[in-house]
């Protein structure tokens, strides 16, 4: 005899909650391995005076978004497009535009 | 307890019958949901494990750094700065630091040249980043050649290749001597790309910097709180593309919700008349509502944020990918620790599974409250 529906539904919905409990418990898990090699990323952060990740390697001012400035984006006039498509993941830095005109 | 387990089995075997007699509609829905909460938990998943490891690692970048700018871009800064600036009350010391970037014609990539402050390599040797040495194909102890500013290439040997687990940090970077460096971008003696400052008490960034820039007025500083509140606003969920992918799902879910919210199809109509008709109660019907609206928005959600974790976190976000790398070539490979939030998945289940479900129950309630007679015409 097949099983009832609500047998499979309720036994496929215990599935994706044991999923779900193993995903955190993982994720708790890790977190001690991980916070080990956040130490070790840290002391090269250190080591080697880093201020950004590199996530974007395209452009400058995504590349280090930290330390970039206006004119970049607009490599060649202050109406050209800024032509590189990781611009649009990476907004400017929030100093940048708060002390635009005192400094640029 | 038992007789109330058997009622609420029985209700969900009607209702499964009934969404499986209109297996395509729900079965797209289904689909279309899952994939509208993996979109949804990755993008959260992602920028939450990114924001928090920037947040971690970038602790111990330099306190204060000084660029120089004119004209709104910046220029190197003469290495005579330091001594000014190093002599301002409060400030440990001033030493210059020399980077710059290096596009390769060939292979359409560009590295960030580095000098470090400990440990340098010697003269004719290079460190590499690991995207750098996976895309030159070179392992310690080879020869790789770079064109220098004057055109001329000039050949390095690897000392070595630079851990894995860093990538974030070091995937493009080539760690070079200052001798090197120097020759091989052309930044004269007298000049460095910008100076690091260390300041004891963190208190007195502010008066630093005000001095500094009393001192020079096309110096830039920039403070690691900066730093740090960059990262936190470039992957807050607000922000740039995040937000558009944000918008894009929420306004389908939007649409999926309205489309339950504003009424029941006739088939749907005549449906509840005839339940109502055979003896069924309202709150029968609605317990029968709430388990269609549950079935497929838990499971959805469940399979999509479990689908979406394996995403972020094991295969380290490979759809995110072709947009962090734009028109590069060079991509770190890394993995993201998972840094989760627990909150952020209890929210993400309160804005997707809560109103579908509502969403499926009250045009129900409406129609479920009118005489099976008039419901059914």
């Amino acid at each position: 005899m097949a099983p009832r529906r609500s047998t499979m539904f309720l036994g496929t919905l215990a599935a994706l909650l044991l999923g779900l409990a193993g995903m955190l418990l993982h994720a708790r898990a890790e977190e001690q391995v991980a916070r080990q090699a956040l130490a070790r990323n840290a002391a090269r952060v250190r080591q080697l005076r880093l201020t950004d990740l590199c996530l974007c390697t395209e452009a400058s001012y995504t590349r280090h978004p930290t330390l970039t400035d206006f004119a970049t984006p607009f490599q060649d006039a202050p109406m050209s497009w800024e032509h590189f498509p990781t611009g649009a993941v990476i907004q400017p830095p929030p100093h940048l535009v708060t002390r635009h005109g005192t400094h640029d | 307890m038992a007789h109330m387990i058997e009622r609420h089995r029985h209700i969900i075997d009607f209702t499964l019958a009934t969404l499986l007699r209109r297996k395509g509609k729900n079965g797209g829905l289904l689909l279309v949901y899952t994939l509208i909460i993996f979109v949804l938990a990755s993008v959260l998943f992602f920028t939450e494990a990114i924001r928090r490891e920037a947040m971690l690692v970038l602790q111990e970048s330099p306190e204060i750094i000084v660029q120089r700018t004119q004209a709104g871009r910046y220029q190197t800064v003469p290495m005579s700065w330091c001594a000014g600036i190093g002599s301002i009350n409060g400030v440990g010391s001033a030493q210059p630091r020399l980077w710059g970037y290096h596009y390769d014609r060939t292979r359409l990539a560009n590295y960030t040249f580095m000098v470090p402050a400990q440990d340098p390599p010697g003269a004719g040797h290079v460190d590499l980043g690991g995207a750098v040495a996976r895309m030159l194909g070179a392992a310690t102890g080879d020869t790789v050649a770079f064109q220098g500013h004057d055109g001329a290439p000039r050949a390095f040997t690897v000392r070595k290749v630079l851990e894995q687990e860093s990538q974030l940090l070091t995937a493009d970077l080539v760690l070079i001597s200052e001798q090197d460096y120097r020759l091989f971008s052309g930044v004269p003696a007298d000049q460095a790309t910008d100076l690091v400052l260390q300041v004891r008490n963190p208190r007195e960034y502010a008066t630093i910097v005000e001095k500094i820039t009393r001192m020079h007025h096309d110096a830039r500083p920039i403070l690691r709180s900066e730093i740090l509140r960059t990262y936190d606003a470039v992957f807050s969920w607000r922000s740039g593309l995040m937000l558009v992918i944000f918008s894009a799902a929420t306004l389908a879910f939007l649409i999926f919700a309205w489309d339950k919210a504003t009424g029941l199809s006739a088939e749907e109509r005549a449906e509840i008349g005839i339940l109502k008709a055979v003896g069924w109660d309202t709150s029968d019907i609605l317990l029968l509502k709430f388990w269609e609206g549950t079935a497929i928005s838990l499971t959805a959600f469940l399979a999509g944020t479990i689908l979406a974790y394996l995403h972020v976190f094991h295969t380290s976000a490979s759809l995110f990918a072709p947009v962090l790398k734009g028109w590069s070539t060079l991509y770190p490979s890394f993995r993201l620790p998972p840094l989760l939030d627990f909150q952020q998945v209890v929210t993400l289940f309160i804005l997707t599974v809560v109103p579908y479900t509502i969403t499926t129950i009250v045009p129900s309630w409406r129609a479920a409250t009118i005489d099976p007679d008039a419901v059914m015409r």
